[in-house]
């Protein structure tokens, strides 16, 4: 209980200094307020339509990449496991990249991003066919794997074969993810996936818990193990889509979120769930924020900063990890 | 009351006939050790009457049932004590409790006295807050018993459960098996010392050669020939004053 304060309290805090920055200068209590009087005039409308999007957008995919991989690792019973392994933000990606160099992009805003949750949609569906619908947690890796290092390939022979320069940079600037610049079209775009998503996974964490035990252990608790993977992969698959096509990829916050925070809820992969849906936000929300205070003029993407802040976490980690070794 | 039913159970697993014509009933209170050399299918007769193997031909009563229904007629203890996370030993055994807790999933006053019963049973209470991932094996197996117990459920199958214990942990295993069968409650534990099965099984199984070779008490189990048959060993098996001892001798 006092962790979720403490995590409310830091994402409700960095949800409103992320308000509270951009390159219109104004103070913070100033554009607060303008958000919430809700007049008319430019500084209510950058509010409205710029900063708060963003601001959104942050928490939510942050949430949902955290949780995700909370859901991932609890079920995978493998603390090195990300949102990112069965194949989805690959094929999400590949989707993505698809429609920049047909110049979807230009023709129709959402051309991007909906080309990303096709990609994602036809992912998941593989990475499901080649599970097969029983079989354990190996076949899924062996999919995921599979349909990642595909889509990745894929990837490659478009930015390879591109006759377009101006496109391939758009390409590989769009891979490294970013939250400028998008609109509420775009939060009302990756919403439901997330929160539909965030739902599925929710409802796994009792089957998390009994995979403590192992597979067997937990089928004899009473747990449907083909029904607990269903509802695993799809819950991330609809998160990592819906945040793919309209942020990008953001990687390390699904991997480093659950492992942090792993310690503060008594390893308990029910009570990760939550928490780590709550780190997530206040994670994403600060890389955001760095991103703005740090370079403000150059357009640092958000995928580079949780890279950045996560890569030190995870030494930390493993120094950690070497020290209780015998 | 019967509490698991095999009528003619036959298994076929790689196309490799496991054993077939496998018929055994277990009542109440009763410490039934299953027996048999390894590869003779004591964990793959175990895994099927659970209903976690598919079944060639032959009927489980346990297998039949519902997964929900099942969690609350059998608890089991695969061989591998799996325990993937450093959760605390207090929130181990009360995985134990799953089966019937409701779906917000707090642990109404009732579950929570099962749950610190089954703790105090095995002697647990020191380790309450500690990780289960950290102790030792003996103690380990001690957790994961009492997440067994906590389920409360009339049968208790268990996978080798004192493989890699020490003498006193093996003996206290057994021990609680035993007092288990004394309040009702029946275990289906495979083992490979014959010496404690002797002691503590109110009955044994032995699978070998493709099935059912005896069932019965120890003493008409642990014959010289079925064992030189089964497990092609001799023993010296006596009735003493500190009850039965038996110690196998040589390969024959």
């Amino acid at each position: 209980m006092r962790l979720f304060l403490i995590l409310a309290t830091l994402v409700t805090v960095l949800f409103a200094v992320s308000l509270t920055i951009g390159p219109a200068e104004t103070g913070g209590l100033q554009s607060l307020a303008a958000l919430l009087t809700g007049s008319d005039g430019p500084l209510p409308m950058v509010m409205r339509e710029i900063r708060l999007p963003r601001a959104l957008l942050a928490a939510l995919i942050g949430g949902g990449l955290g949780m995700a991989g909370a859901a991932l690792q609890g079920y995978l019973r493998n603390p090195l496991a990300e949102p990112g392994l069965i194949g989805v933000s690959g094929s999400a990606a590949f989707g993505a990249v698809l429609a920049l160099q047909a110049g979807l992009t230009a023709t129709a805003t959402l051309g991007l991003p909906l080309a990303a949750l096709l990609g994602a949609v036809v992912g998941v569906f593989l990475v499901m066919g080649l599970a097969g619908a029983r079989g354990g947690s190996l076949t899924l890796i062996l999919a995921g794997i599979a349909i990642s290092a595909l889509a990745g390939a894929l990837t490659s022979l478009v930015l390879n074969l591109s006759p377009n320069p101006f496109a391939a940079n758009d390409i590989v600037f769009w891979m490294m993810g970013s939250l400028a610049d998008r609109s509420m079209t775009h939060l009302w775009l990756a919403l439901p996936f997330i929160v539909i998503g965030a739902g599925l996974l929710a409802s796994t964490a009792r089957g998390l818990d009994a995979l403590t035990l192992g597979e067997d252990a937990a089928e004899t608790l009473g747990l449907s193990l083909s029904r607990l993977r269903l509802l695993v992969v799809l819950g991330t698959a609809a998160i990592v889509g819906g945040a793919t096509a309209v942020a990008g990829s953001i990687g390390f916050v699904g991997l480093v979120v659950p492992h942090i925070l792993r310690p503060f809820v008594g390893a308990q992969p029910s009570r990760l769930l939550w928490a780590s849906a709550l780190g997530g936000a206040a994670l994403l929300l600060m890389a955001d924020i760095s991103v703005r205070v740090i370079l403000p003029d150059r357009d640092l993407k958000l995928g580079v900063v949780t890279a950045l802040i996560g890569a030190p976490l995870f030494l930390h980690l493993i120094f950690k990890t070497r020290r209780e070794l015998p | 009351m019967t509490l698991l039913s095999l009528t003619d159970l036959a298994v076929t697993l790689r196309n490799r006939p496991v054993f077939s014509g496998v018929s055994l009933t277990i009542g109440e209170g009763e410490l039934v050790g299953l027996i048999g050399p390894n590869g003779a299918g004591k964990t793959t007769l175990m895994r099927s009457a659970l209903g976690l193997l598919p079944i060639q031909s032959g009927q489980s009563s346990l297998a039949a049932m519902s997964t929900a229904d099942r969690a609350r007629a059998v608890a089991w203890m695969p061989q591998a004590r799996e325990i993937a996370w450093p959760v605390p030993v207090e929130r181990l055994v009360a995985l134990g409790r799953l089966p019937y807790l409701p779906i917000s999933g707090k642990i109404p006053p009732a579950d929570q006295e099962k749950i610190d019963a089954a703790i105090a049973y095995l002697g647990l209470e020191e380790f309450r807050a500690r990780a289960a991932s950290r102790l030792s094996g003996g103690e380990q197996a001690r957790a994961l018993i009492a997440r067994a117990i906590a389920q409360d459920t009339p049968l208790l199958m268990t996978d080798e459960p004192i493989a890699g214990l020490d003498p006193a942990h093996q003996i206290a295993t057994m021990q609680v098996f035993a007092d288990l069968a004394r309040h009702g409650r029946s275990t289906l534990v495979s083992l490979h010392d014959l010496g404690l099965a002797a002691r503590h099984c109110t009955r044994l199984v032995l699978l070998a050669e493709g099935g059912i070779l005896a069932d019965g008490a120890p003493e008409d189990v642990l014959t010289d020939a079925l064992l030189a048959r089964a497990f092609g060993v001799t023993a010296w098996h006596q009735q003493t004053s500190s009850g039965p001892v038996f110690q196998p001798l040589e390969v024959i």
